[in-house]
């Protein structure tokens, strides 16, 4: 039986006076204080150390690092014994950028360069302020520039040959951009005193929210073109955008719902007095208190419907998880997909784990 | 607006407006007015694109012979059987996934979260490790995951034996059963009788020792009404129990119980993932009840498993219920990535219909009201739950 401990504020019981080798002690209290902790330790370092051995002598030992271009012999003679990293150099450039033209594919690579500068820049809270939506709106101008072309002397390029990770973060990215002010819009209107457009809004929550977002999917890829008028029509990503604006509209107005509730009646109170219209009263004193309180678990949605956008996958559309998948169809190297799932695997965590550290390092100035 | 002390408001009447209600009426009649217009021009679009597409609008492809293939599922079907039937067999087979998923998650999610919190460096590390790897990798990249590695496992003929009777081969994982029938099914009946009977007494002893006081043991009742009495049931009517081991035939096994190597990976990758996030729920649980019950309860001399189970958990599951509801709803959701490794769950089976015979509207239109019907009963049984954990305040 595992002994609970750790239980947070609360004084720590005095600790044992420490005697002799620090080592020694910290192993003492944290692996071996008793009997049936002990015996825990023994065996999670033994499964612990025969994973780890059997992980590195596959992935690195009996590994497989460089190839001749598109020759998978070398592969092929270590399967089963060892890692095909060599995948990696052969495909890395059609798994981040996908089908986009060889040699412009240094504009979706700045095009990721920049949301990860805009990621960065809206995450210091000295920049929390107004002119951070100038700054959204001139990023998003850039890499729809970049990424489209057409001027400048850059060359057009059809969004049907966009891939990659600059898809999945344009998915995500845009996601939110307008799915937040959707949010705000939802949340107010389900609080609102009025009638017909709080339950709209609580229509709106609720549906999307009940349903799974591959349905949505579904919806956008092929109920769309049936409700638009005759010879109208729109592209598959910017149909799979809007299915994820709308996914996440309802969900970031749950959270925001949960920001305006935070907010103290006396506020609102003194808004009023104020004599302040209902846009102005939410504009200059509710929502950005609102806000504020509610930044963390805003991270935590960016998170998941950043995982979610991989679902996009299922309807045929080329972001990160879909050109991984299709890089190993090539019957040279079809038989290393797992190598190639960690590769990509390794992007997400990395992007999910740098902003859920974010959102912790939030919570924890926003308690203290 | 918003007054602490409402005014008696002033008499007026019925068709006088203030200028606030005047105000809200008008946003309320453009918002409405904007909704229902969107609504009659996709409409009247959608009609004239199915006339053109000459598409049949209508449930009445629910009676025809559907002809799709489903090779794993609880209920017997052919592809001869109606899309109706299909329908509901592709239901039956996301049940299975949620169903089973939610218990097993809730089960590995537990026993990770009380690992975090554990004393032993080691352990609360590694349980550290496993909730952020997981949650940091969509789920729909995990189930890919453990699809190739599931296509990557031997034949048949060379299936890995971990224990006795249990293989583990590219045909998925196969477990001696025990073949359950209608006489099985009588003594499982009574069981379940004997349970709603035993859980019925155990009211009835507690509400008589609260007013005597004297504490009453319910265990005899449960061995009596859950064991004793099916057993001797079973003994009467002479129901075979016997174990049906699985063996190897030719290319494939023969008895035992077969989980297809599409339903095992997609199992595999929804427990491990929604664990992850209920194991943080379970920790921070935990972590909200205060020390001072922890001492008070030590102070009580209270046993440590009495303590955990009559103070510390019933406060800490106040806490846990509601974000667990919304997980087992995610769960049930996520099932529908089903689809990506050809699981023929019940979005699958709507993604073929809609293929089949073009009615993507009656096809999505099912989805939804299968899956609302999910949520809303998972929602009903946890919002029941939650109400019988709460607080009782006076």
């Amino acid at each position: 039986m595992t002994v609970i401990a750790d239980i947070p504020e609360a004084p720590r019981a005095a600790r044992r006076p420490q005697i002799g080798n620090p080592v020694l002690h910290w192993l003492r209290t944290n692996l071996f204080s008793s009997i049936p902790n002990a015996i825990i330790t023994v065996a999670l370092l033994a499964i612990l150390a025969k994973g780890l051995f059997s992980f590195l002598q596959w992935g690195i030992a009996n590994a497989v690092w460089l190839t001749p271009a598109n020759d998978s012999s070398a592969c092929k003679a270590a399967r089963g014994l060892g890692a095909c990293w060599a995948i990696i150099p052969e495909k890395y450039r059609f798994i981040l950028f996908g089908t986009y033209p060889f040699d412009e594919q240094w504009r979706p690579a700045l095009s990721v360069v920049l949301f990860i500068a805009l990621f960065y820049l809206s995450a210091r809270r000295a920049f929390w302020r107004r002119e951070l939506v100038y700054l959204w709106i001139g990023a998003l101008a850039l890499i729809s520039v970049l990424m489209w072309g057409g001027v400048f002397g850059l060359s057009f390029v059809s969004q049907d040959r966009w891939g990659g990770l600059p898809v999945t973060l344009i998915l995500a990215t845009f996601g939110l951009a307008f799915g937040f002010p959707l949010g705000i819009l939802v949340a107010l209107g389900r609080r609102s005193k009025l009638p017909a457009i709080r339950s709209l809004s609580v229509l709106y929550v609720e549906l999307i929210r009940g349903v799974p977002l591959v349905s949505l999917l579904f919806m956008a890829s092929v109920m769309f073109p049936l409700f638009m008028p005759a010879g109208f029509n729109i592209d598959k990503l910017l149909r799979a955008q809007i299915a994820i604006i709308l996914f996440a509209g309802a969900y970031l107005a749950e959270v925001i719902r949960g920001g305006l509730q935070a907010v103290p009646r006396g506020q609102y109170e003194a808004a009023d007095a104020l004599g302040l219209s209902y846009w102005r009263k939410h504009r200059l004193v509710v929502l950005p208190q609102a806000i504020r309180h509610v930044i963390p678990p805003l991270v935590n949605t960016f998170i998941a419907f950043f995982k979610d956008t991989s679902l996009v996958l299922i309807i045929g559309i080329f972001d990160l998880l879909t050109t991984a998948k299709t890089a190993i169809i090539d019957p040279a190297w079809q038989q290393f997909s797992v190598e190639v799932y960690i590769f990509v695997a390794a992007i997400y965590f990395v992007f999910c784990f740098a902003m859920s550290r974010y959102s912790r390092s939030l919570e924890a100035t926003a308690t203290r | 607006m918003t007054a602490d002390h409402p005014r008696p408001p002033p008499s007026r009447r019925f068709f006088e407006l203030g200028r606030n209600e005047l105000k809200g009426l008008f946003w309320q009649v453009l918002v409405v007015g904007i909704v229902l217009a969107v609504i009659v021009f996709l409409w009247s679009n959608t009609v004239t694109n199915l006339s053109a597409r000459r598409i049949t609008t209508g449930f009445a492809f629910l009676g025809r012979e559907a002809g799709m293939p489903i090779a794993d599922s609880l209920l017997s079907y052919n592809p001869r059987d109606s899309y109706l039937w299909a329908f509901v067999v592709g239901i039956s087979n996301t049940l299975r996934v949620a169903v089973i998923g939610i218990v097993l998650a809730t089960i590995l999610g537990t026993l990770i979260g009380i690992s975090r919190l554990s004393s032993n460096w080691l352990l609360s590390r590694l349980a550290a490790v496993y909730v952020e790897t997981l949650r940091d990798i969509p789920l729909l990249l995990q189930l890919l995951f453990w699809y190739v590695l599931m296509q990557a496992l031997p034949a048949a003929r060379a299936a890995w034996r971990p224990v006795e009777g249990v293989f583990l081969s590219n045909r998925g994982l196969i477990l001696p059963a025990i073949p359950v029938g209608s006489p099985q099914l009588v003594v499982l009946g009574t069981a379940a009788l004997g349970l709603a009977a035993f859980f019925l007494i155990r009211r009835w002893l507690i509400a008589q020792q609260m007013r005597d006081g004297k504490p009453r043991p319910a265990w005899p009742f449960a061995i009596g009404l859950v064991l004793a009495l099916p057993a001797a049931v079973s003994m009467a009517l002479g129901v075979s129990w016997s174990i049906e081991w699985p063996q190897l035939r030719g290319f494939n096994f023969v008895g035992g119980l077969t989980l297809a190597p599409e339903y095992f990976a997609l199992l595999i990758a929804l427990v491990t993932y929604t664990s992850a996030f209920i194991a943080e729920i379970v920790r921070s649980g935990i972590q909200s009840v205060p020390r001072g019950q922890w001492d008070a309860a030590s102070a009580l001399g209270l046993r440590r498993s009495l303590m955990l189970r009559q103070i510390i958990l019933p406060q800490a599951l106040r806490v846990i219920v509601p974000p667990m509801t919304s997980q087992y709803l995610n769960l049930t959701k996520n099932s529908s990535l089903a689809v990506a490794i050809g699981y023929q769950d019940v979005v699958s089976v709507a993604n073929t219909t809609l293929n089949q015979t073009g009615q993507a509207i009656e096809a999505i239109a099912l989805i939804m009201a299968v899956f609302l019907t999910i949520s809303l009963g998972i929602s009903f049984f946890m919002n029941w739950y939650n109400a019988r954990i709460a607080l009782v305040e006076r």
